[in-house]
Order: C-alpha cells, then structure tokens, then sequence
C-alpha cells in the first residue's frame, strides 16, 4: 500500500493536479510539493494523526491545491469542514486509505475502515478486518457510574496537571477559529492562568464548542503531555447529540448539523 | 447544614433573561407590585439565543450559588427562533455538566413572557428557597480560590 500511495503522490504532483500531498512521513507528517520527494510518504501502524487539521491553516492553504491522505475515520472531519463551509472539496483531492485498524483502542470499534467519499481509495479492508487489541474498557460508562460529586472530584484531579498547552486546541481537526475565545482578552472570556478556574473554564469551552460537532478522532486526548483523558467530555456530548437527535458528526453528508436547526418537536423536560 | 446557617445564608441567583419577554415579565412584576426575594441579580440580553453558555460557567466562577435561564416560550420568540437554537444547546449542556459533575440541580431554564409576572414571581420565590436549602455551591467556589498545582519537578 505504501508503494502504490508514492506513485499516487508521484502521479498527482507530476501531472500538476495538486501542488501539494499531504501525507504521513516517518515521524509526523510530510508535506511533499515535489514529485522526486513522494519516497518520503509512509503507510503503518504509527499514521494515527488526524491530518484534516492542516487544511484549513494559512501556511498550508498557501502551499496550493492539496492532496491529503485520510483514514476512513479521519474522513468524517472532512464531511464537518465542508458542511461548515471551511474548505471546499472540490479544490481538494482526497487520497483514502482502507485500513484494518492501526491497533489503537478506537479502531475496535470503528464502523468507518474505508474512506466513502475519497477520490481514489488504496487497499481493500480485510474481512473481517483483525482487532489487533481488545477494546477498550468503556471509560464513559464507568464515569457515569459514579455520583456527581465523585465526577467532580475525577475532574478536580485531572484538571490540576493542566498547564494550558492548548495542544488540545491545536491538534483538533475543528478547532479552526483563527481568534480563539481562550485568546480573547477585551474581555477576558476564560481566566488564561492555569489555574483550577480557569482549566474548568477552559475545557468546558473546548468540550462544548465541539458539541455535536466532534466525530471522536480523540486526537486530544492523545496529544494532551498531561495524561488528561479530554475525549471523555466529547464522548459525553456525542452520546447525547445521538440519543436526542440521532446525528452523529461526519458520518452523512445531507444530515442538518444539529446546531444549525431546530425542530418545534425538541424535549424540552428540563425547562420549567 | 444546620439551621442556623441555613437562616443566615441568602443565595446569590443570577438570572439571564430575554430583552423580550422575561425582563418585561420581571417588570410587570415590579409595576404589579409583586414582591419576590432581592437574591437574584437580573442580566438582560437581547434573546435566549444570545445566551452563551460561557456566561452560566462565569456567573458560578463570580459566586453564584443558582443560574437562572429564561425567556420567551417556544413560537414566542422575537427573532422567531431564537429560544429553539437555545432549547437544543441547553439540552447537550446539561449533558456536559452532568459529565462534569457540576451540580445541574443549580442551573434552571424556563419560559417566562411578558404577560406572566406572577409566574416570575413565582419562579423567583421557589428558586431561591430551593437554592437556600441547598446552600451554597461550595465545591465551585472552592475550587476557584485554588491555586495552580506547582510542577511536580520543581517541588521535588
């Protein structure tokens, strides 16, 4: 697979299609504009980064029309990006991968192996393809488990070795705002010092602001140098985004975002 | 909590209201000559759709022991749907909150228009004798005076 995404990349670059291919490299990822450099793509069990990221930074939109290379789960940021109007697709060629699930707890679970919507899929999927780890044990369920103030506690703690890093900001694939409110200083929006306050402030924003939105690369939680298990709150939000409105982010093109409708049919049990 | 306290502590309420319909509710109340508890602090802003969530997180950030969300009923709305985008955020926040562990029984939505001023007085007077009861939102407060933990390098 790897050889025949190189020619892929070597093929783009040469007929001029993209001036760009976006893809993974032996450590992180690579952004090939030259054809004699297409050598430099890889395809293993290390290519976890979700990068639809990149695509709507400055520095890369400047590069040109690009070719990226997505897994099938990275794909469903795509299907947000575009309902949000943030790239266009058809000034963006998608090489997708099948895969088999790179041994990550995630890819248990993962109903998205190969890329629907790509212009040209590499590889078929193993069928059944091999879990290669056993699922994980379901951290939501037992989160919930536990009583409020023993959820808050959980959190107190984890929120203490928050140094606000924003990795988790800058690693989100739709976390695009070019002035983060976390930035915002007239006035000041999110206490910015690392403290308890301002850590509760800071992830209940980044949590909520991906509400109905997050499609679970759980890419935070991977980046985050504290240990902080941040997908939990997304995982949170999304189980709720499907249990009220049966969406679930990324997975169908037409779907209505949530929060861009309203239906007079919503619950409303909670309002007095 | 003992009585004594439960006497001597008046909750602080913070109450976002619509332009529209609750903080002409609130007046009608006033010109009624309704009288309801001086614990809550009313904020008026143009629409429940206005409302962002961040305010609710800041309110018990600043001391607040209740939230208080209202606004125009559904079909209501000045902006015509303005309180039904709020509906469907408000409903996943709960969710978040819950998952937080931060105390949903202190964040309170309701419908409230301009003709019900005996229902905000209503409102007012149950929130803050639910609020009473409940004392004060102590776990938020606390945490909020703490102080960034020092790197465990450095305290080494």
């Amino acid at each position: 697979m790897t050889e025949r995404l190189r020619q892929t990349a070597r093929r783009l670059l040469e007929e001029g299609n993209v001036q760009v291919v976006i893809g993974y490299g032996a450590s992180g990822p690579v952004f090939i504009t030259r054809p004699e450099d297409a050598d430099k793509l890889e395809w293993n069990d290390r290519c976890f980064a979700n990068l639809t990221v990149y695509l709507t930074r400055k520095e890369v939109k400047a590069l040109g029309k690009a070719a990226l290379v997505v897994k099938g789960c990275d794909e469903r940021a795509l299907v947000v990006l575009e309902k949000e109007s943030q790239i266009d697709r058809a000034a963006l060629y998608v090489i997708g991968m099948a895969c088999d699930g790179l041994g990550a707890a995630k890819c248990v679970e993962c109903q998205t192996h190969v890329p629907r919507f790509a212009d040209e899929v590499i590889g078929t999927q193993a069928e059944p393809p091999a879990p290669r780890c056993a699922p994980e044990p379901n951290g939501l369920d037992r989160l919930m488990a536990k009583s409020p103030a023993e959820r808050w506690a959980f959190w107190t703690a984890e929120f203490a070795r928050c140094v606000k890093c924003y990795a988790c900001r800058q690693v989100c694939p739709l976390c695009y705002c070019e002035r983060c409110i976390a930035d915002k200083n007239r006035p000041v929006a999110i206490d910015t010092s690392a403290t308890p306050k301002g850590n509760f402030a800071w992830h209940i924003t980044r949590a909520f602001h991906l509400a109905a939105r997050c499609i679970g690369c759980g890419e935070c939680t991977r980046a985050c140098p504290a240990g902080i298990p941040l997908g939990l709150l997304n995982q949170a939000l999304a189980q709720a985004t499907e249990e009220n409105f049966g969406y679930r982010p990324g997975m169908d093109r037409e779907a209505e975002p949530v929060f861009g409708a309203w239906s007079p049919a919503d619950k409303e049990d909670f309002i007095g | 909590m003992s009585e004594a306290i439960a006497m001597s502590f008046e909750p602080k309420i913070i109450a976002y209201v619509c332009n529209w319909c609750t903080y002409l509710g609130a007046d009608l109340a006033g010109t009624n000559r309704l009288e309801y508890p001086p614990n809550v602090r009313i904020l008026r802003l143009p629409c429940t759709g206005r409302i962002d969530f961040n305010l609710i997180v800041k309110a018990f950030e600043m001391g607040a022991d209740a939230v208080l969300v209202s606004g125009c009923h559904p079909g209501d709305c000045h902006y015509t749907a303005g309180n039904y985008h709020a509906r469907r955020r408000w409903m996943l926040f709960r969710s978040l909150l819950e998952t937080l562990g931060i105390e949903t029984e202190r964040v309170h939505f309701t419908w409230i228009s301009a003709a019900e001023g005996k229902k905000f007085q209503q409102v007012i007077g149950e929130l803050t004798e639910k609020t009473r009861a409940m004392g004060p939102y102590a776990a938020y407060q606390e945490m909020c005076v703490g102080q960034a933990s020092a790197c465990p390098e450095a305290a080494k």
